[in-house]
């Protein structure tokens, strides 16, 4: 009884309840419920604030695939005059995938996987002739950049809706914990794919296009020649050397091959060329200027290494040096329309690479200079 | 190109659930407002008691107008934005450079553009967006 007696005026004088009115008394039960509450279900109220957040970047997601769905079949219908609807054979496009070779045994797997890349791409462009038959090579280009940037957008979108589903189903609050964690990054992606999809609609060039734009810049001018698969090169005469710069072949959107490029501009000049200079988009670093320009050794090349490794065993036979300029700017700006800092570095990345050139070679020397990147936007 | 923004319209719904919960907040926390005030004048509670519920009210009243706010922020943010393109041209005559509007069909180093000056041929020598900085600039 005493026990009894001595919680209830515990009740009554420390916690609050029984003396005072009634709002006191709700207030004190209130506090106390809230504290039984979040000591419970604290972690599940957690994971559903994250579900929330993650349910809102998916709804951005989503807009983003339906306008690059949109943008990819209003650009067919507008540039490629097909007689059907061409949304069926776009919604079959969204789904393509790509199984890269297996690596059990991996000597060999570089011709392999440029095969299927090779196969890849054929595919594709075959299938954009035939979806837009009035369109002519550059907006077959362009088009197969435009869908290319819907497929990203396609993937991204039901990526992250199969974690954030599954992370509901489950109620795992480390699968959603680490999409959430993510998120910022994935969308940043997918804001640089959704508004490159009017540049590539457009022809517009593209951040990562500032490899191109200075080898166009170089080569203006003087005669241009086709070397496989898909580039140019000008023999041009710089700074009292002859250069042959290359770049992919514009403006229609494409990549081309400069690593077969590289190894056929070698063979032709067995033994002559003294260097090869690479220039490219780099991915800076936060706190780093947009277009800032920055000089190193080896293959300035991204893409799933095919080409850097042709380019590599290109050099090696020579022991030729190879030499990088990148100028940097972040993976938005690099899929986004090309930005007037990127633009203007190009003429400050000219000036470098002259002085790479003074420095590292002689006079009378022959080198290759690339421009790597897509050329969408930028003729030569 | 002009910059314009899309959105879809039925993402941009707030749910009916959260937006009937906020309302019903906001109704309890009027009713509380009154009710403080009411009890405060009537003389029927004390004037700690009042105080609470008016507190409480007012609490109530901010942290659903905040939840409403977010949930507009949230439906403003869905929207794909998009940035004016400019073309510049350089005259070869009289070395001018004028920037226009991109119109499909330009690329860098395309010839015929016809200068705004001296309607002579001119080239396109770049093809930018202009971005206007929203990052602070670093100190560290």
């Amino acid at each position: 009884m005493n026990v009894l007696a001595n919680l209830a005026s515990l009740a009554t004088n420390q916690i609050g309840l029984g003396s005072g009115d009634l709002i006191v008394q709700i207030l004190s039960l209130a506090s106390y419920l809230f504290i039984f509450v979040f000591i419970f279900y604290g972690q599940r109220l957690q994971m559903y604030i994250m579900i929330r957040e993650v349910e809102g970047s998916l709804y951005k997601l989503k807009l983003m695939r339906d306008e690059g769905r949109k943008t990819a079949i209003e650009t067919i219908k507008e540039i490629g005059k097909p007689a059907t609807d061409p949304s069926v054979r776009v919604d079959r496009y969204l789904e393509y995938f790509t199984i890269a070779p297996q690596s059990m045994d991996p000597a060999g797997i570089v011709y392999k996987l440029d095969h299927i890349l090779d196969v890849r791409d054929t595919r594709m462009k075959d299938e954009v002739k035939l979806m837009a038959p009035a369109s002519d090579e550059v907006q077959v280009n362009n088009l197969e950049n435009t869908l290319e940037a819907a497929m990203a957008l396609n993937f991204i979108y039901k990526v992250v809706r199969h974690y954030y589903l599954q992370g509901k189903k489950t109620l795992s609050l480390y699968t959603i914990m680490q999409l959430q964690m993510i998120l910022p990054m994935v969308m940043k992606e997918a804001e640089a794919y959704a508004s490159a999809l009017k540049a590539f609609a457009y022809g517009q060039p593209i951040g990562d296009g500032a490899g191109p734009l200075i080898a166009a810049k170089l080569m203006h001018g003087f005669e241009v020649r086709k070397v496989p698969k898909d580039c140019v090169v000008a023999t041009v005469p710089f700074e009292g050397r002859t250069a042959l710069v290359m770049k992919a072949e514009g403006p229609g959107g494409n990549v081309g091959k400069p690593g077969d490029a590289v190894k056929t501009l070698i063979e032709e000049n067995k033994g002559k060329i003294t260097a090869v200079i690479m220039i490219d988009a780099g991915l800076k670093l936060e706190g780093e200027a947009v277009g800032e320009i920055a000089e190193g050794i080896g293959a300035a090349i991204g893409g799933p290494g095919v080409d850097q490794f042709k380019i590599e065993e290109a050099i090696m036979a020579d022991h030729i040096p190879l030499y990088a300029v990148i100028i940097k700017e972040d993976i938005g700006d690099a899929v986004s329309m090309m930005r007037k800092e990127i633009s203007d570095a190009a003429d400050k990345a000219i000036e470098r690479i002259k002085s790479v050139v003074q420095e590292r070679t002689k006079e009378g020397d022959q080198i290759i200079i690339v421009g790597v990147g897509n050329s969408i936007g930028v003729g030569q | 190109m002009t910059t314009k923004s899309s959105s879809n319209g039925s993402q941009n719904k707030i749910s009916t659930f959260v937006l009937a919960a906020v309302y019903l907040v906001i109704i309890l926390a009027v009713a509380s407002i009154i009710w403080g005030a009411s009890s405060y004048y009537q003389k029927t509670a004390t004037l700690e008691t009042a105080a609470t519920l008016m507190a409480i009210g007012f609490i109530a009243m901010a942290l659903a107008g905040y939840i409403l706010f977010q949930s507009r922020k949230r439906v403003a943010k869905l929207k794909i934005e998009q940035q004016p393109i400019l073309t510049q041209i350089e005259c070869k005559s009289c070395n001018d450079k004028v920037t226009r509007e991109f119109k499909r069909g330009d690329y860098v180093f395309k010839d015929g553009e016809k200068c705004p000056k001296c309607s002579s041929l001119g080239m396109i020598t770049a093809i930018y967006r202009e971005v206007k900085e929203k990052e602070k600039p670093v100190n560290v």
